[in-house]
């Protein structure tokens, strides 16, 4: 097999859908550094990319390896990374590094059980508030949890669009269940793909600057080599590019990395909502876990019983206005988790007293099965 | 050599970036324009060259230089660098860094940038400390010499970054210092005009932090160290062995033409794509 097979159905692995949209994205570099459970991400690429002239290397760790598609994207490619937990935590300085120098990239975290090296081969989804906080300092996040295989192949795209759009980083982050599992998947056929192409400024050399205030705080970005010279630090700068403590200059800087994603979270936001408004109790769950809350409500629906399951699929930013709005007046909501509580903390903060916040907590490296979420059900019910 | 400024205001942010930040009698400066004077006279158009940089006073230099320019994080330059090059071959990368972002947080990069062969070329002022963050030993503070955290004195035995690089696979590795200038001009041009990882080391004085910890005089004291304790590789080789003991040898240690990492790799995907055709 070589490249997108498209148009075509086939039996796909959630890591291989990552990278046949990564190709199908017209990724030009990738650089990763082997872990379980992404390898087969960088197996793949490393296998195809070599054959259409794209470059890909492994370097010698998960620092030099998001550094290393830093350099590249700036130099003019599409980049990407994928790894897991142990390699995410060593990813946060270069994470942090394209947030405040707005680099766009995609970098995948295939997440498994933690703490520190915790169950490589295991489910987890224990590196959510990691993805949104991990770099020091504020910083903008965007990150995407698919839910199936084709998920994994049209979120990847949608994750190149994004970091081209925003101009940052954008995680895309399957749970172990997901990178691992096999489903049919009937690929798009090419033009049927929305890819946004990269930007380019069309200001004479002399008036670029790298980081001009826009109406949406994103403007197009030169490359290293097209003529457009440029300076780019982790230093907080000016709109030129060079190191400023001037205090306007400094304000500016972090209150436009902020509203650039706030002031379009409409582009953002991506839920799955199955019978919210009609039920009194609903499951507030992302990834592997939705699969297991739709069986669940099945289940459920034969016993005439009624839940509501809100999932979304862009993580971060996080749905505020949708979940005040929609869940407000729910009498239960359960949020399971494959963690010791993480995205329920967001939940509890939009939702009254009045509202019960269930958690369902599982972190032995195993799924959250639809039995146990019906136990919850009918005990809230 | 005032009368050869002017050229030299075609490379810098003359206007904007200056005064730079670096200390009175730093060698830094003497590096970047030994880069300067390398760049004229190959005649390298400024739109080319990517000059990449990690943290720490050497990692301030892309800042001044009218190129496109880079400020990683700390020890990282390489790693930066390997990512442009690989996008975009037609740049000519140059790496910047100091003795403590290239060996000892930048070492495991460094070490792998030279067994690839990496197409970069890499120029490290080692000034025998940390001068940003005060004056701490690094992996090139000689045995014996205070810092700020080696109050008695170093006990660690230092790297040798010539020797490193060369073990490990660099296709060019030279060492000069900021006071035998023609020398270093030669050296930093030599290792920008190659393929394959090219490394420069160039000795320079810090007369703020280490040069006052362990008593060495003013910058001019200081220069005039290098012109004592170092001699030229030519020389060493004439000289019996006990009048060149102590002494550290300046010149080029290697001088290969191994493949580079680029071109290997545009081999192989010329290989692969031409089978998938069969």
């Amino acid at each position: 097999m070589s490249g997108v097979p498209w148009g075509e159905t086939k039996l796909v692995q959630g890591n291989e859908a990552v990278a046949l949209g990564a190709l199908a994205s017209g990724i030009d570099f990738f650089a990763g550094y082997p872990i379980t459970p992404s390898t087969e991400v960088a197996e793949i690429l490393a296998r195809e990319m070599p054959l259409i002239g794209k470059k890909w290397i492994q370097m010698e760790d998960e620092i030099a390896s998001i550094s290393a598609i830093i350099g590249g994207s700036l130099a003019g490619g599409r980049s990407m990374t994928a790894t897991s937990g142990p390699g995410f935590s060593l990813m946060q300085e270069g994470l942090g590094y394209a947030c405040m120098t707005e680099v766009p990239l995609v970098l995948v975290n295939v997440m498994r059980g933690g703490p520190s090296t915790g169950l490589p081969t295991q489910v987890a989804q224990g590196d959510v508030m990691q993805a949104r906080w991990g770099a020091h300092g504020d910083h903008p996040a965007i990150v995407l949890a698919p839910s199936d295989v084709k998920e994994c192949f049209n979120l990847t795209i949608r994750a190149f669009n994004l970091a081209e759009e925003f101009r940052t980083p954008v995680i895309l982050m399957p749970d172990e269940v997901i990178g691992h599992m096999r489903e049919k998947l009937t690929f798009p056929k090419e033009e049927e793909i929305c890819v946004t192409p990269q930007s380019s400024p069309d200001v004479p050399l002399e008036w670029y600057e790298h980081y001009h205030t826009s109406a949406t705080g994103v403007s197009p970005m030169a490359h290293f080599g097209s003529g457009y010279r440029f300076h780019v630090t982790g230093l907080t700068h000016d709109t030129h590019g060079f190191p400023t403590r001037k205090v306007d200059e400094v304000i500016s800087k972090m209150n436009r990395l902020k509203q650039k994603i706030t002031r379009r979270l409409d582009v953002l936001e991506n839920n799955k909502l199955h019978d919210v408004e009609e039920s009194k109790v609903v499951i507030f769950c992302y990834g592997s876990v939705y699969r297991s809350a739709l069986a669940a409500q099945q289940i459920l629906a034969k016993q005439r019983k009624k839940v509501g399951i809100f999932r979304p699929v862009t993580i971060w930013p996080f749905p505020d206005r949708t979940v005040k709005e929609l869940l407000d007046t729910k009498d239960v909501i359960i949020v399971p988790e494959l963690n010791q509580g993480q995205i329920i903390h967001e939940v509890e903060r939009l939702t009254s007293d009045s509202v019960r916040v269930v958690p369902l907590h599982r972190y032995d490296g195993y799924a959250i099965t639809p039995e146990q979420l019906v136990a919850a059900a009918l005990e809230v019910m | 050599m005032p009368a050869r400024l002017p050229y030299a205001y075609k490379y810098l942010r003359a206007k904007k970036k200056f005064p730079h930040v670096w200390c009175p009698g730093c060698g830094i400066g003497i590096v970047m324009g030994s880069i300067i004077r390398a760049i004229d006279s190959l005649g390298w158009d400024l739109d080319d060259i990517l000059m990449v940089s990690g943290i720490g006073c050497t990692s301030r230099m892309p800042v001044y230089v009218d190129f496109n320019t880079l400020h990683t994080t700390h020890g990282r330059a390489l790693a930066f660098g390997t990512g442009a090059k690989m996008a975009n071959p037609n740049l000519k990368v140059l790496a910047v860094m100091g003795d403590g972002d290239s060996m000892a947080i930048g070492g495991n990069h460094i070490i792998h940038a030279s067994r690839r062969n990496m197409d970069i070329t890499a120029i490290i002022v080692n000034n025998n400390n940390y001068g940003m963050t005060g004056g701490q030993f690094s992996p090139t503070t000689p045995q014996g010499a205070k810092t700020s955290t080696t109050p008695y004195g170093m006990i660690e035995p230092d790297f040798d970054i010539c020797e490193l690089t060369k073990a490990a696979g660099a296709n060019y590795v030279a060492r000069g210092d900021v006071y035998h200038v023609i020398e270093l001009d030669g050296i930093v041009k030599n290792a920008l005009s190659g393929s394959g990882f090219r490394v420069v080391e160039a000795l320079a004085p810090c007369p703020t932090n280490f040069g006052r910890a362990n008593r060495q005089g003013d910058a001019v004291n200081m220069m005039e160290l290098l012109r004592d304790n170092t001699i030229n590789i030519a020389q060493a080789k004439k000289l019996p062995e006990e009048k060149t003991e102590g002494k550290i040898v300046r010149g080029v240690f290697v001088d290969r033409d191994e493949i580079g990492y680029i071109e290997r790799y545009r081999k192989l995907c010329d290989r692969v794509s031409a089978e998938v055709k069969k």
